[in-house]
């Protein structure tokens, strides 16, 4: 230990030369690109949202998987957030009905990009056992899910299996928002006008161009 | 100072649904000045599954796991709810065994959500570690519902007529090591909260109510018994082994928070005392009643007697019938008094499956123990009232 | 429990009160139930809460229940409690459809037994049943703007069936 800080000190300092400096770069350091850097750092370093629907949450991140025995701060998570603007990832732990849908997409729009979903649990996945008036059948209707961890409710380890997965994710392609992703543009809120009113000419011409890349695709 | 008070105005804040210290998706609006709370609203709603109109489109076998999915802190108590009522209705006798099984799960279920209850409103009140130390205890219980069930939630393990299956070998052991350490347990939690100053001043003398008006307000459970009133359906009605146990019922005194930690610390140990009673008393013979009409019969028959697969298969497709009737049956949850209602009209299926929450119920007195208080108690009482979002909104 | 002849005491006095309230009584599983004309069913529950001897004075329960093909076809049932003899009684206002237009009503029972805000309001909200002076008889667990009372056996239960791709894409 005590060597290889030495070394490390030479090193930088400007002490080791020649065969010797190449032999330690080649040891020591790992050339990537900074893309991928930046992946490996965002996927480790996950803000999830502390938000619970139903049971699932008393099994998920919320409740059972950071408390010791799953201890989801072995891969970075542990840091919950109560706003979404802080947040970097949601999980959707339990059944959406539809009082709480429109809830959930708002919330969801709150959050920075890039942001990612976990749906866990059968509920939030397709409705589950739930065929009924009341439970919107799949939350995938009206937001992008990156995750979809089966099970009813799924057991911690399960979620931390999704999570895994979705670290992978991550670093497979950094940079891009969800709508890229998902080729969703024109998806914005604003751009619908909706209940608030007309959009403005800037957001509508926004829509249009986007609409433009998708036809386009 | 006048003027002070007269610039003063009532603001309306909306907590949640999404916010850390509901405890799931409830909804307040509260009118507050300054910071004392004037008025407040719960909305609820926002975990609204329509359980109770799914169960009208299934056999009454295939309804336990739904009516399970409604509080699901307590879901051993849920289906003994519902499948005490279908028993009393097709008047059917369970075996001594199940009966006793079935305590001893319900009180293991019991002490599962009050962990769970003691764990988050400790969080909410600041006291972080208190997490940490009541899911050990909570994964342990885990460990034995998995053991003898196969699930950790939502395990499906009362059947009507019984349980589904005994208790493994090995599970007698390990229950017994968690009773000899759940009281030293609860000891821990006492110490680090019982005498912890942030902690008493933030519970004593607050979200007090009146009995009289809790009871108007059909407030049951630890909430009750908290303000002093001794009611518990365990002692006051007769089912399963309940009768034989020897158990006591904690009461408080003034009926504040403290009181309603209190009561509720002192229910686990008193529900380890009646798992270490109906373990010691556990009948031997039959775990399920042995009625072919409403029972399925054991695997093992099926592949030499005619008669069981017609029966199984009778049973697994359409299920047995009900004669018509209404029934109300009505048990002790954690949180209170769990009743469910089952209306039979003679089908495979039940026409309305009906259940009174507590939480439902108890959360009306949430208005009583807040108004007036400062709003860090309401999140205070909030806690201690401990409703369960899915029970809730069914 | 009061037993068969006991309801039928009670019966008998509520009679002298109120002519015609009771309908029938019903002694099923262990469990008496009186049913009534919705009309009296402030007199009732206040004569089960208050006339000595009686003392039913907790509410455990309130809801309805949709009885579809018999006559009256709602019914709002009162589980009464006396909490010091352990007894149970079931109040059983039975309602007839009042077609596809209007709602069901009947009066509110909030000045007796405040318990039953919510529980009045959820019958409301899933049944369409209207409480007379209830103070504030909004939908509780449905979005606002729900139409549809869902819970009536003529609701359909909705969801959707599920598709198995299974076989068509082949996963291993
Ligand atoms: S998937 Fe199962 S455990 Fe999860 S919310 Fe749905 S019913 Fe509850």
């Amino acid at each position: 230990m005590r060597s290889r800080q030495l070394r490390a000190r030479d090193m930088l300092r400007g002490d080791l030369e020649g065969e010797e400096l190449e032999r330690y770069v080649e040891e020591r350091v790992v050339m990537t690109n900074f893309d991928k850097m930046l992946g490996w750092a965002r996927s480790n370093s996950i803000f999830p949202l502390t938000f619970g629907l139903a049971c699932c949450a008393i099994e998920g991140i919320p409740m059972a998987a950071v408390t010791a025995r799953y201890d989801i701060a072995r891969f970075g998570a542990e840091a919950g957030r109560a706003s979404p603007r802080q947040a970097d990832l949601i999980i959707l732990s339990g059944r959406v009905s539809i009082k709480m849908a429109p809830i959930i997409r708002r919330l969801y729009d709150q959050m920075l990009e890039p942001k990612w979903a976990i749906s866990m649990g059968a509920c939030s996945s397709s409705g589950g056992m739930f065929s009924n008036y009341a439970v919107v059948q799949g939350a995938e209707k009206f937001m992008p899910i990156d995750v979809h961890v089966p099970g009813c409710p799924p057991r911690p380890e399960a979620v931390l299996y999704g999570f895994t997965k979705l670290q992978r994710k991550i670093q497979g392609n950094p940079d891009q928002g969800w709508r890229a992703r998902y080729g969703a543009h024109g998806t914005e809120e604003w751009a619908r006008g909706g209940p608030r009113g007309e959009p403005s000419a800037e957001a509508a011409k926004a829509y249009l161009a986007a609409r433009e890349l998708i036809v386009s695709a | 100072m006048a003027e002070l008070a007269e610039r003063t105005e009532v603001m309306t804040v909306n907590i949640g649904p999404h916010h850390p210290a509901t405890h799931g998706v409830l909804r307040l609006v509260v009118d507050l000045e300054g910071e004392v709370v004037k008025d407040l609203r719960p909305i609820i709603g926002y975990v609204h599954t329509g359980i109770e109109k799914s169960c009208e489109d299934k056999s009454y076998w295939k309804v336990i796991p739904f009516v399970e999915r409604m509080d699901y802190v307590s879901y051993f108590f849920q289906m003994e709810a519902f499948c005490g009522a279908v028993e009393r209705m097709i008047e059917l006798e369970i075996p001594p065994r199940a009966k006793y099984l079935r305590t001893i799960f319900l009180e293991l279920n019991r002490i599962h959500s009050h962990l769970v209850w003691l764990g988050t409103t400790a969080l909410d009140l600041g006291a972080i570690s208190m997490l940490w130390y009541c899911f050990r205890e909570r994964e342990r219980i885990l460990d034995l519902f998995e053991m003898a069930t196969g699930q950790r939630m939502h395990t499906r393990y009362f059947q009507v007529g019984g349980v589904i299956e005994d208790i493994p070998l090995g599970f007698e052991a390990k229950l017994r090591e968690f009773i000899a350490d759940m009281p030293v347990r609860v000891g821990q939690y006492q110490a680090l909260l019982d005498r912890n100053e942030v902690f008493l001043s933030r519970t004593k003398g607050t979200g007090i109510v009146s009995r009289e008006r809790l009871l108007e307000l059909g407030v049951t459970g630890p909430l009750l018994r908290a303000a002093g009133e001794p009611w518990d359906l365990r002692k006051a009605f007769d089912y399963l082994a309940y009768p034989e146990m020897d158990f006591k019922i904690p009461v408080g005194t003034v009926g504040d928070n403290y009181d309603r930690y209190r009561v509720r610390v002192a229910e686990m140990v008193e529900s380890t005392r009646i798992v270490e009673q109906a373990l010691d008393a556990l009948p031997e013979g039959p775990f399920i009643a042995d009625d072919r009409k409403y029972v399925l019969p054991p695997r093992s028959e099926l592949s030499t007697s005619m008669e069981s697969l017609i029966h199984h298969f009778k049973l697994v497709t359409e299920g047995y019938r009900v004669g018509p009737g209404e029934l109300y049956y009505a048990i002790e949850s954690p949180r209170g008094e769990l009743g469910c209602f089952v209306l039979a009209d003679g089908s495979a299926k039940p026409a309305r499956v009906h259940f009174r929450d507590p939480s439902f119920v108890n959360l009306q007195a949430f208005r009583d123990m807040s108004v007036g208080s400062y709003i860090a108690d309401m999140i205070c009482s909030l806690g201690m009232l401990d409703p369960i979002l899915g029970g809730v909104d069914r | 429990m009061p037993d068969a002849p006991g309801l039928e005491l009670i019966r008998g006095e509520i009679e002298q009160d109120h002519p015609g309230a009771v309908l029938d009584t019903g002694f099923e599983h262990g469990c008496a139930s009186l049913a009534i004309d919705p009309a009296h069913v402030l007199g009732v529950l206040g004569w089960l809460r208050d006339a000595p001897g009686q003392g039913y004075r907790f509410l455990s329960s309130l809801h309805a229940a949709d009885y579809l093909p018999a006559e009256p076809r709602f019914a709002v049932h009162y589980e009464l409690l006396n909490r010091d003899r352990v007894e149970r009684i079931r109040v059983k206002a039975l309602l007839a459809d009042p077609g596809e237009d209007s709602l069901p009503e009947i009066d509110s029972c909030v000045e007796l037994f405040p318990t039953a805000e919510f529980q009045e309001r959820e019958a409301y909200d899933f049944f369409g049943i209207v409480f007379n002076g209830h103070p504030d008889l909004t939908r509780i667990l449905l979005p606002e703007d729900y139409v549809g009372w869902p819970q009536r056996r003529d609701f359909p239960v909705g969801g959707e069936p599920v598709t198995f791709t299974y076989n068509e894409r082949n996963y291993g």
